[in-house]
């Protein structure tokens, strides 16, 4: 006979990836473990594949047009909403920063109060990069010149394991009309897949941000030498890794950069490009 | 008049001959369509399928926007698919609608591509709602630009309605004017046939007719090509074949969109038909979009990384 003291069985998260707005399991149908620091089992993260990669950049593809051509304010919205959500589950993420990351729970609660003000902070630049980077030329004639910034493409980010510098990488790549693929590794796969469920909930559109967790030194390379990602973000690349990367991506003269920690309009500017305009002046 | 020795061209025995086919099971259909579906095709195996379904496309565009300009554009890459790579095989034929037909001949022979049939599409397409006059005179048309490949589509409200005769008659008609300048392609719609017992009896309807293919769709209506639909075809040119000997060729067309898809129903072919119908002469590919997939495909197996839409042309 059951007795009321049975415990109940608990409903443990099978964690999968994020690409165009869904979760599948890896095409690969791999996963791998994240540990706690005394060895305790956490979770089984999908090991990403090649082909996820190639899944992810056709939604990321399908996605641009749409997301650079929505307005700077409705962007800024969208991804105000992104932390509105975020707020609302920031114990969840604490909790498992805390796990994965082996931080002290007081260190886990300040560096996602950050990661929360640092995602604002690049979605307030939606609809200022204009007026900072764009420029009227002078030039030499009945002309008015200017300089637009727009969005590359499509960004693939190679984050490195902080949570911190995640958020930095995905914010920074989107706010200006990218749409991105976010390689993660590692423990950070936990708290990233959290986060994929808070995207999913922010009328965020399909496409714009996939996750896919995994190796980083599996998936760089294809990231690195596929034709149509116009952007790399490597920073959570070793340092000695960076030239056989670059050189993968020369094929199609991909920009590929890496960035220290810390908040920078430099780095959404990284991934745009300057389009230049003649006008003339009329009579 | 005989077909075939199996009916004599009267509404009667069509209704007698196509009512003692055996039905098709539906869930056996889709099932073992979804099965085959799961085939593993890779490297060289992968390479073959992607030039073979190369050569099988017939490259289409039928949009009421089709200029000049797009035409020869596409008849242009119908001869060289990729210009980077003279390798890489033409396609089946360029599908065009009547009036440019004799645009995209003449291009075609221009450019070294005499090889490359212009396949018309023909009877009122795509709703095949005119009279039989109009009909015949819009195949002439088409033939006299130079058209080698005429696509019919059939009066699905007849054959709904049961006048198999009238289906039966148009296309033996089609199948006159078409002598021997003219492959002939029967378009059913099978989006509009409903059941898959339909698209068998229309199947052998057309083949008894004199098609020289069966086509599923016209590309306007959803759903197209799907699998089920196609491998219910296969299994009616490979009944047929054992019947009367003679080998019908089978064209999806519409809804093919990827490499995936198009492997596929190469698979569908090779496990149903049989490795003989693996050849542009007995199997079509219907599509617009497929051909860029196709190239992308290539060009990831000869490179090494993944391709960008960005380096294949966009018509």
């Amino acid at each position: 006979m059951a007795t009321k003291k049975e415990s109940r069985v608990e409903v443990k998260k099978t964690y999968k990836l994020f690409i165009n707005g869904a979760f599948p399991r890896s095409e690969s149908g791999r996963v791998f473990e994240v540990t706690a620091k005394n060895g305790d089992f956490i979770a089984n993260p999908a090991l990403a594949s090649r082909k996820d990669l190639r899944d992810a950049v056709t939604a990321a593809r399908a996605a641009q047009s749409g997301w650079s051509k929505a307005t700077a304010y409705n962007r800024g919205q969208i991804l105000y909403r992104i932390a509105e959500m975020l707020e609302g589950r920031a114990d969840q993420f604490e909790s498992e920063i805390v796990f994965t990351s082996h931080v002290t729970p007081a260190k886990a609660k300040a560096l996602v109060a950050e990661a929360i003000d640092r995602w604002v902070w690049y979605a307030g630049w939606s609809d200022k990069l204009q007026a900072v980077s764009g420029a009227t030329n002078p030039v030499s004639g009945p002309f008015f010149n200017f300089s637009i910034s727009e969005p590359q493409g499509v960004v693939a980010i190679a984050s490195s394991d902080s949570f911190l510098e995640f958020i930095d990488a995905i914010a920074a790549a989107v706010v200006s009309g990218n749409t991105s693929v976010v390689l993660v590794p590692g423990g950070l796969a936990v708290p990233a897949m959290s986060f994929a469920e808070v995207l999913a909930t922010s009328d965020l559109p399909a496409g714009v941000i996939n996750i896919l967790t995994g190796s980083l030194d599996e998936l760089a390379p294809w990231a690195a030498s596929h034709m149509d990602i116009d952007g790399f973000d490597i920073s959570g690349i070793q340092k000695k890794k960076h030239g056989a990367l670059k050189e993968a991506g020369a094929e199609n003269l991909k920009r590929i950069h890496s960035f220290g920690s810390g908040k920078t309009p430099a780095r959404i500017l990284a991934f745009m490009e300057s389009k230049t305009v003649w006008h003339s002046v009329g009579v | 008049m005989s077909f075939y020795g199996l009916v004599d061209g009267s509404e009667k025995s069509l209704i007698q001959y196509l009512d003692q086919l055996s039905g098709v099971d539906q869930v056996g259909a889709e099932a073992r369509a979804a099965m085959l579906a799961t085939r593993s095709i890779k490297t060289t195996s992968k390479k073959w399928a992607i030039e073979t379904a190369i050569s099988m496309v017939d490259l289409t565009t039928l949009e009421g926007a089709d200029t000049p300009g797009k035409v020869r554009a596409l008849c242009s890459k119908a001869v060289r698919p990729d210009p980077t790579d003279p390798t890489v095989p033409s396609v089946g034929a360029v599908c065009v609608y009547n009036d440019m037909v004799e645009i995209a001949r003449t291009h075609l022979d221009a450019i070294g591509g005499e090889h490359v049939p212009v396949a018309a599409v023909s009877t009122a397409f795509p709703s095949g709602r005119a009279s039989m006059e109009v009909k015949i005179q819009d195949t002439q048309d088409a033939i006299n630009a130079g058209a080698g490949e005429i696509d019919m589509v059939i009066d699905r409200g007849a054959f709904l309605a049961g006048k198999y005769g009238l289906v039966f008659d148009e296309i033996v008609k089609i199948r006159e004017v078409c002598g021997d300048k003219a492959h002939l392609k029967v378009i059913f719609e099978t989006g509009e046939l409903v059941t898959y017992d339909n698209v068998r009896k229309a199947s052998f309807l057309a083949m008894l007719a004199g098609a020289d293919f069966i086509k599923t769709s016209t590309g306007k209506v959803a759903p197209a090509a799907t699998p089920p639909v196609v491998l219910v075809m296969l299994e009616a040119v490979r009944d047929f074949y054992a019947i009367t000997q003679r080998r019908i060729g089978v064209k999806p067309a519409g809804g093919i969109r990827t490499t995936k898809d198009a492997i596929k129903q190469l698979v569908l072919v090779n496990e149903t038909a049989g490795p003989e119908w693996l050849t542009p002469n007995l199997f079509r590919i219907g599509a617009s979009a497929l051909l860029n997939d196709l190239l992308m495909q290539r060009m990831k197996m000869s490179d090494g990384y993944y391709a960008s839409p960005n380096y294949v042309t966009i018509d």
